[in-house]
């Protein structure tokens, strides 16, 4: 069976796309360049489809491990090999990265055509899969580790893949640095695993807890808190989200699927995959929690206010990943992952239909600027609307189910329980009223202005949306039921939900906040389309607070960034520039004219002195070779013994 | 003539003999290169170093019944002959700049 599933297919693939567009691409015809480019998430994607259909016919199949034979770190007790691990909960994630993945490289053809940088594109676009399969097919903490520095590489790339502009770039380093923050944690949380457990194999840290039934909290805790910083920032949560507003530099199908669908849900995977350690932990799991609703709800007031179209999506991505947090803290993974899944279908499909509308708007990103567009991009308007409905939680809409599931298992869990609850629930409102605002103000109405001419859309930017508005409707009919029982082998069996009452009634709530935000939006951006205007000139405060985005940039850039600026300049001027390098400068030059003044004797122009020299150094060859030195040292030293002894 | 002059003439003269005489040469070469102070000496004394080496290569040649060291002294001298020529090329030279040939003097090449 074994010999028809090979791991390490999935990840190199889309590596020998990045190699061969990397080095090559730039002086290759577009379409070779074209088809490299989708042939190597396409072959990933069929091993994936593959590894699924066996393990479906066999389910005993999973979890499969892949071990390179060879150890790769092996220092005294350290001891890490380079292992790939295939179970329920890796293979639903490469379903995901690889098949959305290949979607949006699809869309990317059409999107990018006339890029300066297509091949360059396409090949860091590859490069990403490579790493994001890698991050999800991980064994061990410290290959995770290596997939998850390789995707935020290839973010940052992305992110400044228009580096000519220097907003692009600085989002580019924004990202990355932000990054760092929470990557910090993650090395010190694997310092604090292999301190404790001596490995960092996920299957040797679960086993290892197994064997201690009451082992709880302590370092467990700040191993899982220095886990959850590296997933906040990553994932984009409090307090390190502040760099994936900005990632909406990138080109849009880099949005949809780094900055949207597949890597900023990162985090949740890792607390997923590491889930054993957050189970041991109370405390962890209510931060977890904690974080993730807070990050929901705040995202969610932001989005209410924006005007740029990528931006509305980007702080309704936080917010998505709050509700996906909040599902892991009351440990309710399955929940968190299928939601992660629905919400990679609508959001993709969301950004690419952005990405749809500013390419036919000819670059243009802002919301007050659309209206009307439902003419011009019919089929644009249709996938959108699924997007929101499937946003906002509308049965029988993907996200309907994956949201239910999470708020019904927050409700489940006592009094805090349902202050979680409530949390969603207005974040829920929030979310359907900020997108059906969008859709209001891009689609419908008057157009605000004429932007030169609409580009049609092509057919490779038309076929990846119907793909995944088909998906955006039907991704949710699975179930959290069925989907929880086959995730159940990875994230640790829960007692059986009892579907009953509570759950319908919970689900009709949320259906009814939906439309209740559909209303207030309808009200206020399609009957009266002045009432937005007047209610923000009513409460000129609150609106400004919103729409400078609470002042969390200028407060970081107050408190953290300027503070460490100055301290780097001072340490760059004072010691690092006049100290140490003034003062190497100033010991390396003494050295020479010393050793100079000193040798320069020996330069003495005199004939007779080099002569002598000379016949110095051939009398002291004659005599090295002439005597029998090891005879001599040998009677010197038995004479030395010879006095030793006595 | 007595019979032990005859015997002693009839004998080979030592190999020993020869080299010392080399190495006595040599070293005359040396120190004479080492404290003459007209250039004209000092050249004379390398061919003097040059001359006992030469020695020490026929007499090993003999000994040892190989032409090898013969051959060799051939080279020796015809590198010396074209040295001797450079070399006085270059005292006339120097006298002509310098006006002198003291060793201790021409020391232009010095920092």
């Amino acid at each position: 069976m074994n010999a028809y599933l090979h791991l390490w297919l999935i990840p190199l693939a889309p590596f020998a796309g990045f190699l061969f567009n990397g080095l090559l691409g730039r002086r290759l015809p577009k379409f070779l360049v074209t088809t490299v480019a989708l042939l190597a998430p396409l072959v990933a994607f069929a091993a994936v489809a593959n590894a699924w259909l066996l393990s479906q016919a066999n389910p005993a199949l999973l979890p499969l491990a892949e071990i390179c034979p060879n150890p790769w770190i092996n220092i005294a007790t350290l001891h890490v090999d380079f292992s790939l691990i295939l179970d329920q909960l890796s293979l639903v994630m490469l379903l995901v990265v690889t098949g959305v993945g290949f979607l949006i490289h699809v869309y990317s053809v059409g999107y990018m055509h006339d890029d300066e940088g297509y091949a360059r594109y396409f090949s860091f676009l590859n490069l990403f899969l490579f790493f994001m399969t890698v991050l999800v097919l991980a064994g061990n903490a410290l290959v995770m580790f290596v997939g998850w520095e390789g995707v935020g590489l290839a973010s940052y790339l992305l992110i400044g893949f228009y580096f000519q502009k220097k907003s692009a770039a600085d989002a580019g380093k924004k990202a990355f640095i932000v990054n760092r923050i929470g990557d910090f944690g993650f090395l010190i949380g694997m310092f604090l695993l292999l301190a404790n457990f001596g490995t960092l194999s996920f299957d040797g840290i679960g086993a290892q807890l197994a064997l201690n039934p009451a082992w709880q909290g302590g370092v467990l805790t700040v191993i899982a808190l220095c886990l959850l910083l590296g997933a906040t920032g990553k994932s984009a949560q409090l307090p390190l989200y502040i760099w994936l507003p900005d990632a909406m530099e990138g080109p849009t199908p880099v949005s949809a699927l780094i900055h949207a669908a597949t890597m900023v849900t990162a985090g949740v995977y890792m607390v997923a995959r590491t889930h054993v350690l957050f189970d041991r932990s109370p405390f962890a799991l209510g931060v977890v929690a904690v974080v993730g609703a807070a990050t929901a709800l705040f995202a969610a007031t932001i989005g209410l206010v924006q005007n740029d179209i990528k931006r509305v999506l980007a702080y309704s991505t936080i917010s998505q990943l709050g509700y996906m947090f909040l599902a892991c803290g009351v440990a309710a993974y399955s929940a968190g992952i299928f939601h992660l899944v629905t919400h990679a279908f609508f959001k993709a499909l969301l950004f690419l239909a952005a990405g749809s509308v500013i390419h036919g708007m000819g670059g243009e990103q802002d919301l007050r600027k659309m209206g009307g567009l439902w003419r011009k991009l019919p089929v644009t308007f249709a996938v959108t609307t699924v997007g929101v409905l499937a946003i906002a939680g509308f049965f029988p809409f993907a996200g309907f189910f994956s949201k239910d599931a999470i708020l019904y298992a927050a409700f489940q869990q006592g009094p805090s329980g349902k202050a979680l609850w409530a949390v969603g629930l207005v974040t829920a409102l929030l979310t359907s009223f900020y997108m059906f605002r969008l859709w209001y103000l891009a689609f419908l109405g008057k157009p605000r202005s004429e932007v030169g001419h609409h580009h049609a859309t092509p057919l490779s930017m038309l076929g990846p949306l119907v793909i995944l508005a088909l998906l955006s409707i039907c991704g949710g009919w699975i179930g959290i039921e069925r989907f929880s029982a086959y995730l159940a082998p990875a994230t640790g069996a829960r007692p059986a939900e009892a579907a009953g009452h509570l759950e319908l009634i919970l689900g009709l709530v949320a259906m009814g906040v939906a439309l209740l935000g559909w209303f207030v939006a309808d009200r206020l951006y399609r009957q009266r389309p002045t009432a937005a205007a007047d209610l923000a000139a009513a409460y000129p405060a609150g609106y400004k607070l919103l729409a400078n985005k609470y002042y969390v940039d200028e407060f970081y850039g107050a408190t953290i960034v300027r503070p460490l600026l100055a301290l780097s300049k001072f340490i760059l001027e004072w010691v690092v520039d006049v100290a140490i390098l003034g003062g190497l400068a100033w010991l390396l030059g003494g050295i020479a004219m010393l050793s100079g003044a000193i040798l320069q004797r020996w330069q003495s122009g005199n004939l007779r002195s080099y002569a002598a020299w000379l016949a110095a150094g051939a009398a002291a060859l004659l005599l090295y070779v002439l005597v029998p030195w090891a005879t001599v040292l040998a009677s010197l030293s038995i004479i030395h013994f010879g006095v030793a002894g006595h | 003539m007595n019979p032990t002059t005859t015997q002693l003439l009839q004998q080979e003269v030592p190999l020993s003999w020869y080299l010392l005489l080399s190495a006595v040469l040599f070293a005359l070469g040396v120190v004479g290169f080492l404290i003459k102070r007209n250039l004209i000496t000092v050249f004379m004394s390398i061919e003097l170093m040059l001359n006992a080496v030469n020695l020490s290569f026929v007499t090993f040649a003999h000994q040892w019944h190989e032409v090898k060291g013969q051959i060799f002294v051939f080279f020796v001298m015809m590198v010396a002959a074209a040295e001797a020529a450079v070399g006085l090329a270059i005292i006339i030279a120097v006298f002509r700049a310098r006006a002198t040939l003291a060793v201790d003097r021409i020391d232009l090449m010095k920092l």
